[in-house]
């Protein structure tokens, strides 16, 4: 069995900062990641990314990345394994990597989990018809390969990804016919929604995909109003000549290793799925598992970031290791937290963590 | 409205431009950023202190266009593309307008594009003055276009091609 100190599991920014954080307090870190490149969600995303210095705004998410990644590379106590899914937990703590057809056991003193979310999907008439993706495959074949997906698109769902892919879109020279978006408003970031309009892009709230139409691959889409009951009202349906139906209607967290190892998990719609109740230091119910980012509850990668450095930070701790002002670095991440939190969406995320927030002492250990 | 939308109203608009008396002494900065978002590179990317120190993050930006020189570096470092500089007093007839454009190709000096409008919809013509890809502009180029002065407050984007 391999020995590790501090097991990360995912490569996205959540796990990347855990594991800068416990290798600068002293730990010896393993990150493992099923792609074949680390920086999760951030490689694909070529725009600029929102927030404050500290979180890299107005720097473009794979640049963040890089970033990241250049002080991986300095750090002689990381270990990195890519191309290796991490496939279970157990209540042992012991955990199993697969990597090439082979399988490894590993016996980590501590864990953090950084594994993110997957995409939801929707159902309707004919989604299964080739040319229908979800918003992460069209961006990992646009902005990873550069493959231009198909030529007119219509786009489901207009939160921040929804609008997001779209302008990368059309970027890349596809045509978007429309968003279409269930609820009344625009979930996503107003200036987004407003870049895109002012391409002449119509954004159309209260409506939903009816069907999509086609032999070989999608022909049409037949989108249509939606009642207050949210559902679709017949005569209201209008036909787009589209080749690519892409479907962007959120995210919920990837916790399937949290279940197994045993931690305590509640589904919050805040959140946006099953999450696992934490403390203040994001330990999980189970002692030395660790949680960051979106499989703690799907915000964003500043928060992920931040929420990475404390999980990292507190894993460290945990085994015994400390910095000068590891106090003080703390108060910071949790300051920082506080004030990305404290918009109006923020204010939905911290009702939810206000609802599985473990009470602990070990809340405070850290501060030793 | 904006918020089904994406269109900003006649409102909205006109609440965050400067005075008429402001706009005619010369280049001067438009944010249009409506809605409390975690953000605020456009604060940190200004030096005349025109874009003030946000108390929350969360705050909408807080300007004071007596101060804002027009230098335009908050436009490329706004990741919601929200500002623009106008010049109203670029020349009798047309004022100049600081656009980011993220798009390629990009137009070159003297093209003749289409100004749209918020929605994406045309108004009128308008002329390719400058064109900067810095490198410290990173990746958001800057297109400034002359338009006719009555359409200074309508156009906010172009499209090549007709
Ligand atoms: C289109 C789009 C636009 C966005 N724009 C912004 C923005 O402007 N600003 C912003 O702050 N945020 C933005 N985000 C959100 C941001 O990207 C995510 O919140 C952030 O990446 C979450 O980080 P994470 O580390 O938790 O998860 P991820 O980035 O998803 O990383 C998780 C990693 O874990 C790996 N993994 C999962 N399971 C396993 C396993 N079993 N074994 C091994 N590895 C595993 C995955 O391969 C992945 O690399 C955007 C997201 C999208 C999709
Ligand atoms: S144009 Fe220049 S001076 Fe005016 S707000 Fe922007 S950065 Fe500040
Ligand atoms: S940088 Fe742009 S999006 Fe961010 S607060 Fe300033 S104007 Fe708004």
């Amino acid at each position: 069995m391999k020995p590790v100190e501090i097991l990360v599991v995912g490569g996205g920014p959540a796990g990347l900062c855990a594991a800068i954080q416990a290798a600068e307090m002293g730990s010896k870190v393993l990150v493992v990641d099923r792609n074949r490149a680390l920086g999760g969600q951030l490689i694909k995303q070529t725009h600029m990314f929102f927030g404050s210095e500290k979180q890299y705004a107005s720097t473009r998410g794979f640049d963040i990345a890089q970033i990241l990644l250049d002080k991986i590379d300095q750090m002689e106590n990381i270990e990195v394994m890519t191309n290796t899914t991490v496939l279970g937990l157990f209540e042992d703590g012991v955990a199993t990597l697969e990597k090439d057809g082979k399988y490894i056991k590993v016996k980590p003193k501590a864990i953090v989990v950084g594994t993110g979310a997957s995409e939801k999907t929707l159902a309707f008439p004919n989604n299964d018809l080739p040319g229908i993706y979800g918003a992460g495959a069209v961006q990992t074949l646009m902005n990873e390969y550069g493959i231009k997906p198909g030529n007119k698109v219509l786009m489901i769902g207009a939160g921040n990804i929804g609008l997001i892919v779209s302008y990368q879109l059309m970027q890349a020279g596809v045509q978007v016919e429309a968003i279409v978006e269930a609820s009344p408003t625009i979930g996503g970031y107003l200036v987004h929604a407003s870049k895109i309009r002012r391409m002449g892009v119509p954004i159309y709230t209260k409506y939903s995909i009816k069907e999509a139409i086609g032999t070989e691959a999608v022909e049409k889409a037949v989108i249509w109003q939606l009642d207050d009951k949210w559902q679709g009202i017949s005569g209201t349906e209008k036909e787009l000549e589209v080749d690519i139906i892409c479907i962007s209607v959120g995210l919920s967290p990837l916790s399937e290793l949290l279940w197994q190892a045993g931690c305590e998990m509640k589904y919050l719609p805040e959140l946006s799925g099953y999450v696992p109740a934490r403390d203040e230091n994001l330990q999980t119910s189970v002692k030395g598992i660790f949680v960051a980012g979106d499989v703690s509850g799907v915000e964003e990668a500043s928060s992920a970031m931040v929420e990475g450095y404390l999980a990292g930070m507190s894993a460290a701790a945990y085994l015994g290791y400390s910095l000068y002002n590891t106090k003080e670095l703390r108060e910071d991440l949790l300051q920082q937290l506080n004030s990305l939190r404290h918009g109006p969406v923020g204010e939905r995320i911290n009702k939810g963590i206000a609802s599985i927030l473990i009470q602990s002492e070990a809340a405070a250990s850290t501060e030793a | 409205m904006l918020e089904s939308t994406g269109i900003p109203t006649q409102q909205d608009i006109d609440g965050v431009f400067p005075s008429e008396e402001r706009m005619a002494k010369g280049p001067v900065v438009i944010v249009e950023c409506y809605q409390n978002i975690p953000c605020n590179p456009c604060y940190t990317a200004c030096n005349t202190g025109a874009i003030k120190e946000f108390v929350d993050i969360n705050d909408l930006p807080n300007v004071d266009h007596s101060l804002c020189n027009g230098c335009s570096l908050c436009v490329s470092n706004c990741p919601g593309l929200a500002i623009m500089v106008i010049d109203i007093t670029f020349s009798e007839e047309e004022a100049l307008i600081k656009l980011p454009y993220e798009f390629l190709p990009l137009p070159t000096v003297n093209q003749v594009v289409k100004g749209l409008d918020r929605g994406g919809q045309p108004v009128c013509d308008a002329r390719v003055v400058k064109v900067i890809n810095s490198k410290a502009l990173d990746k958001t180029p800057i297109v400034s276009i002359a338009v006719e002065k009555q359409y200074a407050k309508a156009v906010r984007n172009i499209r090549m091609g007709e």
